[in-house]
């Protein structure tokens, strides 16, 4: 799969009350609407700006706190087509995967905002097309794998009828 | 090789042994699901058409993030909950029984058990020696279908805590301590495992604070090995039966050492907007404070109450600051209403909230206005955590929040040496079945022995029939005396109101 979008910078330590905050507690069973609020306590403009196939790319510890899945996911509804970090918080990072979205771990001190990002995830690599860097981000766990290619852990369920890991 | 507390456990519920970094299937134990999490679980499982629970009995559906219902949208979210429970056979804790990690683990959790729960704080039960995770809602779902889940057996880290507690500081300044140390992402993926003479003298409340927090230093879960403690507490809470000492292998491998000597520490406060952004309290003090928060799944116990009732006892609250305390389950309020500690608080100024997560997460109450500052027992102070990210959330021990509250800005709790010293020894909260079975048992056995002595005292009187003439004559005497005493008294008035009434002839005149 080769993902091409514009980069929208955060920095460390986003939590999951910056991207799905408890004020809009009311909308979580109303994901479209919770999703023109996605990422409001970091920057206030994203949903409106954000287009499908961008970027979110975060510094380290991304997605750190509590376990709602309502995070990623309405990332994913809000079109992005992965999210990169230095490094992820457990619970968001399998969360992530769960819902379909592709969270890749690289370098991306060597990525600014607004450059425009090529990913390859088969290839394994992320290229700015704006400063011309390249890197590998890290591989992830075959299990993942398999629960990502499957479109998420609901689809590997209803595709195996059980986990299938190996 | 020696195992972990991590290893032993989730090796018990694979198939076959089992070393720090695998993939494995494990049998799931204990699922729980909350109000803000539980509605998509269900959702999901709608989706997959598994109607069927794999441990209905084990399978926990919270009411707690928003109680009682503060918007109609949340109102049809818990009536979700509620028909799946009914529908499944699942356990139902209604809006006011109190948080999903303080109430499943005085009502559920086992020493050895795995448990997944939709909660990031679901590892409080490592408290108890379960291996408790926090998890999405879709792998809690399948869990509560599947009765299973896939995990990465974490590495451990040893933190070893030696030394006794100075007065005024806690194992939540312990906690704040090691996460400022290491940092919010400092045990990403791996377990902690708690040891030393500290953790081992250490009560179960305590224990409970130290396992919650494990995941605000990115941990999978926070292990205390189980013993006498844990017999005891699972004793009190009427499932004594399933007490087991689990230990780890003296040879057991661990990524990581890291020894802490608490009496060295002083109170710790967390400052905006980071857990791990700690201070000790000399570079704390003086920061002007809005509104205080005993509570959350990390600090709102009988003993927190205990040390903030008796920090507070007949002082005044400074006027600047709103105090919101909650308690952590309706069992643990109904105790500290026993023990007048809910009195005590209410006479200080506090205002009280039904027990839940109350302002803790922001849904409604106690949300915090544009600028202003709380200081909370809660674990985490990320911004908008309450409601509004204009707002500004320090973390602190239940001692360190009375003498704030007291101050009107951070105050060091060490100051009140006399009342911290009166804090007894901290009594685990009666609540389940079997304590209100002892106390019937002991009501009944009271009831028994006034009957017996009352029978007794009845044979006694018509034994002792000839006395009663004395009693007779002795009683005419009385009423004599009385009558005499009587007339002497209308005497008096009589007296008294004569020289009243010539007073005021006098005066007329």
């Amino acid at each position: 799969m080769l993902f091409k979008g514009k980069v929208f910078k955060f920095g460390d330590d986003i939590s999951t009350d910056h991207i799905a905050p408890g004020r809009l507690f009311h909308l979580r069973s109303n994901l479209p609407e919770l999703a023109k609020h996605v990422l409001e306590d970091a920057d206030p403009t994203f949903a409106s700006r954000v287009k499908p196939g961008d970027f979110v790319v975060g510094g380290k510890n991304f997605g750190l706190g509590s376990s709602r899945e309502h995070a990623p996911t309405i990332i994913e509804l809000a079109g992005v087509s992965a999210v990169l970090a230095k490094s992820f918080a457990r619970i968001f990072y399998r969360n992530a995967i769960n819902v379909g979205l592709p969270v890749l771990i690289c370098d991306t001190d060597r990525i600014n905002d607004g450059d425009e990002l090529e990913v390859d995830l088969e290839q394994g690599y992320v290229k700015d097309l704006t400063n011309g860097e390249e890197m590998k981000f890290d591989p992830l766990p075959p299990v993942m794998i398999k629960i990502l290619n499957d479109g998420g852990l609901v689809a590997h369920i209803q595709k195996h009828g059980d986990f299938k890991l190996d | 090789m020696g195992k972990t507390l991590a290893e032993k456990i989730i090796g018990e519920h694979a198939a076959g042994e089992v070393k720090a970094g695998q993939i494995v299937l494990a049998r799931v134990d204990v699922c729980l699901t909350q109000d803000g999490t539980g509605p998509l679980a269900v959702r999901q499982l709608e989706k997959l058409g598994l109607e069927k629970l794999a441990n209905p009995k084990r399978t926990v559906l919270f009411l707690d993030h928003s109680v009682p219902a503060s918007r109609k949208e949340l109102a049809d979210d818990h009536q979700t909950l509620r028909n799946f429970a009914k529908k499944t056979g699942a356990n139902l804790s209604e809006v006011g029984m109190g948080i999903c990690h303080t109430v499943i683990n005085e009502e559920y959790v086992n020493p050895g058990d795995i448990m997944i729960g939709a909660d990031s704080h679901t590892c409080t039960g490592g408290a108890l020696c379960a291996f408790a995770t926090g998890m999405g809602s879709t792998d809690v779902a399948i869990g509560m279908a599947l009765g299973k889940t896939w995990l990465r057996v974490p590495e451990t880290f040893k933190i070893v805590v030696n030394g006794e507690f100075p007065l005024g500081v806690f194992p939540k300044d312990l906690i704040l301590h090691l996460i400022g140390m290491i940092g919010a992402d400092g045990a990403t993926y791996k377990a902690l495992e708690w040891h030393g003479e500290t953790i081992e003298k250490m009560d179960m409340e305590g224990r409970l604070t130290l396992s919650n927090m494990a995941v605000e230093a990115g941990a999978k879960a926070g292990l205390i090995p189980s013993d006498e403690t844990t017999r005891r507490y699972l004793e009190e809470m009427g499932r004594g039966g399933k007490f087991r000492e689990i230990k780890p292998d003296p040879d057991a491998e661990y990524e990581r050492v890291i020894e802490i000597d608490v009496s060295q520490l002083t109170p710790v406060v967390s400052f905006p907007h980071a857990v791990d952004n700690t201070r000790i309290i000399d570079e704390a003090k003086g920061e002007k404070i809005n509104q205080v928060f005993l509570g959350t799944c990390t600090n709102s116990r009988v003993g927190d109450w205990e040390v903030v009732a008796n920090i507070v006892r007949g002082k005044k609250k400074h006027p600047n600051v709103r105090f919101i305390a909650v308690p952590g389950s309706v069992q643990i309020q109904k105790e500290v209403i026993r023990r007048g500690y809910y009195q005590t608080l209410l006479d200080f100024g506090a205002m009280i909230m039904p027990p839940g997560c109350g302002p803790c997460v922001g849904v409604y109450g106690g949300i915090l206005g544009s600028g202003e500052k709380c200081l909370a027992t809660m674990n985490r102070n990320f911004r908008g955590r309450m409601g509004n990210p204009e707002g500004f959330i320090y973390l602190a021990s239940p001692a360190t929040v009375a003498a704030t509250a007291i101050a009107g800005e951070i105050a060091d709790p060490r100051e009140y040496e006399a009342e911290l010293k009166a804090v007894g020894k901290k009594v685990v909260v009666p609540v389940t079945k079997a304590v209100k079975k002892v106390a019937k048992k002991k009501k009944a056995k009271e009831k028994a022995v006034k009957k017996a002595r009352a029978k007794k005292k009845a044979k006694r009187a018509v034994r002792k029939k000839p006395v009663r003439r004395a009693t007779t004559k002795r009683r005419v005497k009385k009423v004599a005396k009385r009558k005499v005493a009587k007339k002497k008294a209308a005497k008096r008035t009589m007296a008294k109101k004569r020289v009243k009434r010539t007073a005021k002839r006098t005066r007329r005149r």
